[in-house]
């Protein structure tokens, strides 16, 4: 795009390679994107995504769980490994996204707060954790590849799943596996951002180590883009996670929901599960199979 | 105030290194930063110059625009220098810099840099003038004791000017209009715009 446009490239005595580069106007270009289109993008993104919770909450309310449907009985959804990949992948994530916000909006929001030499102090061990916990956010992705790659594949099922709105509009309850459409979008949203985030991430690492000081620039311009855009949806995911769906919160936490919800929401999964474990352990008891 | 600039004459530079030997010198820089160096263009075909380039000490200095902890400052002098004690290392002003000058004591390793060093215009840093402190983070303030950059000082041709713009600009044009041919001075039209006010 602006690649090699009115570059000047020479030759240095220098080891550092980068030192041959006598100017690179494509700089200018880079500091517009962070310091022009960045903060509004990024503004408009998180801020837009929590003004169209609020909205949400205030009309529609939360989705109630119906508790004289409640059968007592519990399944588990997710075991302990999966839990650990997501609340492993969920706490990085967590600090992924304030370190990163930090370096976009940390100077027009927390540094007239507390002054300057507290935000650089708070901004180093930032960007350290920034740094750091990139690592275990990328293991977090790979075990969710792992672990939910293969109920996460689109079918039939859910196409009727969105012509039925997903159960949003009406009380109806569309049939879903083990992970409904909406899920399965949340899943490969991540998949997407949280591969790129970690592609464009590891470059960032080294800086210099793969690519020029151009591609350094479109690398950090889709790192932060990808960025703000991934931290609005993941917002929308918290909501409905904990706040928006009452009972959503259980299949995380403790890994097992009611029965008669499970019925409900995953009806078809509920039968695959009662097939399998017909002849093996019940469903409800400790260390059932979680999902096939 | 002066308005400091440093320039250099591309019809006069012989590649020699002297300035950056000397930068290296003034301010003990540790191995592996270069707060000025030597590039030459077209190297070996014919219309071969040579630049010498450090921080050009821009008025809108895209570095401090894009500093995500805001450590740099201009001085009275026009000169852009920053503190060491807030910058982080994420390495933003390097991709701002149009010229390349800001520098990493290390390179890549979890991203982790090391604080931004660079061309100081030989005037130190936020710490009290000529002190330990300032000199062990900065180098030397030349500029404090009334000399100018040291570069620019010792240039053995004369190709690299150091001071007032409007001296150095006279300085120019009488050479130019002398020597009777074009300007060769790389600076800031191609790193912004032909309209750009210096």
């Amino acid at each position: 795009m602006f690649r090699e446009l009115g570059r000047l490239q020479g030759r240095v005595s220098i080891p550092d390679a980068k030192a041959a580069t006598l100017e690179q106007p494509q700089g200018r270009d880079w500091r517009q994107f962070r310091e022009g289109w960045l903060p509004w993008i990024g503004a408009l993104a998180v801020l837009g995504m929590l003004l169209a919770l609020f909205a949400f909450y205030f009309t529609k309310g939360r989705i109630r769980l119906d508790h004289t449907e409640e059968s007592g009985t519990k399944i588990q959804r997710f075991n302990a490994f999966e839990r650990f990949t997501h609340w492993l992948t969920a706490s990085s994530f967590i600090v992924l996204a304030l370190t990163g916000l930090n370096y976009i909006f940390g100077k027009r929001l927390l540094m007239p707060l507390i002054g300057p030499d507290a935000f650089a102090t708070l901004s180093q061990w930032g960007k350290y954790a920034h740094n750091f916990l990139a690592w275990p956010f990328m293991l977090g992705i790979i075990f969710m590849i792992v672990v939910w790659l293969k109920d996460n594949i689109p079918n039939r099922v859910d196409v009727a799943w969105v012509k039925a709105g997903g159960g949003f509009l009406g009380d109806a309850h569309p049939s879903a596996y083990r992970f409904n459409a909406g899920q399965k979008v949340v899943f490969w949203l991540v998949m997407i951002c949280g591969i790129a985030m970690s592609v464009t991430g590891i470059i960032m690492l080294f800086p210099f180590s793969a690519t020029d000081i151009n591609g350094m620039q479109i690398t950090q311009v889709v790192h932060a883009l990808i960025g703000v855009l991934f931290i609005a949806a993941i917002l929308a995911h918290i909501y409905i996670g904990s706040l928006g769906m009452e009972g959503a919160y259980d299949a995380m936490g403790s890994g097992e929901v009611d029965l008669a919800w499970a019925r409900r929401h995953h009806d078809l999964w509920v039968q695959q599960q009662e097939a399998k474990t017909a002849s093996g352990p019940q469903i409800g008891s400790r260390g059932a199979v979680p999902a096939e | 105030m002066a308005r400091m600039k440093f320039l250099c004459d591309a019809d006069r530079c012989i590649e020699c290194n002297a300035c950056v030997t000397a930068c290296k010198n003034e301010h003990e820089v540790p191995w592996g930063i270069n707060r000025r160096r030597v590039v030459t263009l077209n190297d070996g075909k014919p219309g071969e110059r040579s630049i010498s380039m450090a921080c050009m000490h821009c008025t809108d200095a895209p570095c401090a625009a894009v500093c995500p902890v805001n450590c740099f400052y201009t001085t009275a002098d026009a000169v852009v220098l920053h503190s060491k004690d807030l910058c982080i290392g994420c390495g933003y002003c390097f991709y701002a810099c149009p010229f390349g000058a800001p520098q990493y004591p290390r390179v890549g390793n979890f991203g982790s840099r090391g604080k931004m060093d660079k061309c100081t215009y030989c005037a130190g840093g936020p710490e009290a003038d000529l002190g330990t402190a300032e000199y062990e983070k900065y180098g030397s303030n030349r500029l404090a004791e009334g000399k100018l950059p040291l570069c620019a000082e010792m240039c053995s041709t004369k190709a690299l000017l150091a001071g007032d713009g409007e001296i150095i600009a006279q300085i120019y044009k009488e050479r130019v209009v002398r020597r009777g041919y074009g300007s060769g001075a790389w600076g800031w039209k191609t790193a912004y715009r032909e309209t750009v006010a210096i």
